[in-house]
């Protein structure tokens, strides 16, 4: 693997050794100092077109904890003001000397162009409404640490929402399915894709016909701009037709888990008791974050010795 | 070939026009058609022996991008891409900078083009700026020969300024309103066409009714008007499907496909590469195949390239970012021959009907599209239907390197081109 664009440059495969490595990376961050010397010498730079807090900040711990050099770009503080195109940004930021690109950019396949410009690995940290590969493996590996690492199988995964726009549920769909779980996006007509043709799941508009019978709801944040262009009538619509309000909650299974990506709009997507409660591994996703991505950059830059 | 010859001789070809498909030489001497037989004789020869003699192409659609952004494409390189693609005439669309919407720019795009090795035909605009709200000066760039509006890029939204352009060209003889037929509103914010594949790589998408409603409300206003209506580059099979009803019923309305909507598809955006950018989008499989029907039944009168030049740094961008279109002039004839006359879609005369002679009739240019006959402008090209070759976007006359096709292996290229009697074109090589 040179770059890590979409989920589907892993396969199942590819995933299950992510995951593994994952996990040992998780004991690393546990530790009372929590970084190794894997990727001495490399440097990672987080090259980032989109506001973000929580995706780069968790690359840049995961990189520092492997004891790699950072450097950061965001647009808003770069030569894009000056009009310094997207292809000269990257060659003269490769030009000092980097040995990953962590690249969030909001168009779609902004990543895969990068990648065939340069020679430094390239992983996709969001692009566009595309993917987010790295969420994908975080959430599954939250999901493993919960449920054991057999209860992929069959798991009944319904992903609620804003679909369409969402590159987390782009990279999640191909990821559950690559484990073997059964996957149902659900929202309403206007945010779920123009097409579902190759799309390893199922549709429905009716969340409370779906709910019972899902091991993990997964929700997307919704974003208020969906109501300028005509998709939604209005949030409180919304929460009340697809919102994990504390009653639909109270209708899940026993064991099922909620999960969200996150900003959440708490009172609108999710409930903040359910946020808070006792099914949510919303903050466990955040805290597995840094560990997937020290398991991307190792496996992308590290030398195949043992990691730690 | 002497520089300029006022006489030669097309020997040995299978001419192909309007009176037919027959072995014969064809004579040119001061500029015009002088005999057209077996074994004419006459010096100097230009070889024809296994290829096809035709009228010149003529193209309805191509981006000449100058005046305003000469580094991608000039009228002088633009039209030497048209000579070695094997047309004689091209109708260079508005959307300059400044826009044809005034005599002025008008003429000096005119003036531009009587030196090129290709006639250089302007269209002008239906709208001042291509804004879609006050009429362009229609009667005075109908004065210095304009024949087809259009504000093409963008298109004529409002319906009651569609109308009362196509009134008002009806007092203009020979003018036709040529409408891009895609509505913003829901096309809005859509770069790739709206489908299984965009869906899939999340680029926003623009949905194939967005022509088909445009389409079809034109087709009312050209029956409510009855003026003509020409919709330029269609890429859906409904709207093939409405202009088809629409002839049936006997609206006067004609249609132009790219051959980039009949060659490729959405597959082809996989890769996030903005050379396959266009607007309207490339479509699905079954689109392809409607386009190709539309073709084979007439419904569908022209080919036209949208030949539209970028600079590298501009496709040298995220997809969503890149700007559309590609060029097409230099790979037009080979494609219609690989795609449309080697399956069978097409006999090899019709196929030069919708390259050559009935975009002629639309833009109304008596001077080309044949017949090959004594008398008539010597306006020619002599294609070679078997020479195979790769296109090298380094090797194209264009100033721009956009082609979609770079590495594709195709078959049939432009021997001669012959404009106004003398061979702009000589054996693959522009002569100026």
């Amino acid at each position: 693997m040179n770059d890590l664009l979409s989920i589907d440059d892993l396969g199942p495969a590819g995933i299950d050794e992510l995951l593994a490595l994952s996990e040992s990376f998780v004991e690393v961050t546990r530790r009372d100092i929590p970084k190794i010397p894997a990727l001495r010498g490399k440097t990672i730079v987080t090259l980032f077109y989109e506001d973000s807090t929580r995706t780069r900040l968790s690359f840049e711990t995961a990189a520092k904890r492997l004891t790699a050099d950072t450097m950061s770009f965001t647009a808003a503080s770069s030569a894009v003001g000056k009009g310094e195109s997207l292809l000269d940004t990257v060659r003269t930021i490769e030009a000092m000397g980097v040995d990953a690109m962590v690249v969030r950019h909001q168009c779609a396949g902004a990543p895969h162009r990068i990648a065939s410009w340069i020679d430094a690995a390239v992983v996709n940290a969001g692009d566009g409404r595309h993917e987010h590969p790295t969420q994908a493996l975080l959430d599954l590996l939250t999901l493993r640490r919960r449920l054991g690492s057999d209860a992929f199988r069959g798991l009944r995964v319904g992903i609620v929402g804003d679909v369409r726009h969402s590159r987390v549920a782009r990279s999640g769909v191909k990821a559950f399915d690559a484990v073997g779980a059964d996957v149902t996006v659900i929202g309403p007509p206007t945010l779920l894709p123009e097409s579902l043709d190759g799309w390893p799941a199922r549709a429905t508009t009716d969340l409370d016909d779906a709910l019972p019978e899902l091991d993990v709801v997964y929700l997307l944040r919704i974003q208020r701009e969906r109501l300028g262009s005509a998709l939604l009538p209005s949030l409180r619509e919304y929460t009340s037709r697809y919102g994990l309000t504390a009653e639909r909650a109270a209708r899940l299974k026993p064991d099922t888990v909620v999960m969200h990506p996150g900003p959440m709009n708490r009172g609108v997507e999710i409930a903040a008791e359910v946020a808070d409660g006792p099914a949510s591994i919303i903050t466990e996703q955040v805290a597995n974050g840094v560990a997937v991505r020290m398991a991307v950059l190792w496996s992308l830059l590290g030398s195949g010795a043992p990691v730690a | 070939m002497p520089d300029r010859p006022d006489q030669f001789v097309i020997k040995g070809g299978r001419v192909v026009d309007t009176n037919g498909d027959r072995v014969a030489d064809v004579l040119v001497q001061g500029g015009v058609v002088a005999a057209v037989g077996r074994r004419v004789e006459g010096a100097p020869v230009l070889d024809a022996a296994g290829c096809v003699v035709a009228p010149g192409l003529v193209d309805l659609h191509v981006h000449l991008r100058e005046p305003g952004d000469e580094d991608a494409e000039t009228i002088e390189t633009g039209a030497r891409a048209a000579a070695l693609g094997g047309f004689t005439a091209v109708v260079a669309m508005p959307n300059t900078r400044p826009p044809l919407d005034d005599a002025a720019v008008v003429a000096s795009v005119l003036a531009a083009g009587r030196t090129a090795p290709c006639d250089v035909v302007a269209s002008g605009c239906i709208t001042k700026g291509r804004a879609g709200g006050e009429l362009a000066p229609m009667g005075e760039l109908h004065a210095l020969g304009v024949r087809i509006f259009t504000d093409d890029g963008a298109h004529v939204g409002d319906a009651g300024v569609m109308r009362n352009a196509l009134e008002y060209a009806g007092s203009l003889p020979g003018a036709v309103i040529a409408q891009h037929a895609e509505d913003p509103t829901l096309a809005a914010g859509g770069h790739m066409h709206e489908g299984a594949w965009s869906s899939r790589l999340g680029i926003p998408g623009r949905p194939g009714a967005a022509e088909a409603t445009v389409v079809a409300r034109d087709v009312m206003l050209a029956e409510l008007t009855d003026t003509p209506v020409h919709f330029l580059h269609l890429s859906t099979a409904a709207a093939v499907d409405i202009v088809r009803d629409a002839k049936r019923r006997g609206i006067s309305v004609t249609a132009e496909v790219a051959p980039h909507h009949f060659t490729l598809t959405d597959a082809e955006c996989r890769t996030f590469d903005p050379v396959f950018k266009v607007h309207p989008p490339l479509r699905t499989d079954a689109d392809v195949a409607a386009i190709k029907e539309g073709l084979a039944d007439g419904t569908i009168d022209a080919i036209a390239t949208d030949h539209a030049p970028h600079v590298p740094e501009a496709k040298e961008q995220p997809f969503e970012e890149a700007p559309p279109g590609m060029l097409g002039l230099e790979t037009a004839f080979a494609l219609t021959l690989g795609e449309l006359v080697e399956p069978g879609v097409l006999g090899l005369a019709d196929a030069l009907a919708c390259l050559s002679w009935r975009p002629a009739a639309i833009a109304g240019l008596d001077g080309h599209g044949g017949p090959i006959e004594p008398g008539r402008p010597a306006n020619l090209c002599v294609v070679d239907p078997a020479v195979r070759w790769e296109v090298d976007p380094s090797r194209l006359a264009s100033r721009s390197r956009n082609t979609p096709y770079a590495g594709r292996k195709l078959t049939g290229r432009v021997r001669h081109t012959v404009l106004h009697g003398e061979p702009v074109v000589v054996d693959g090589i522009a002569q100026r």
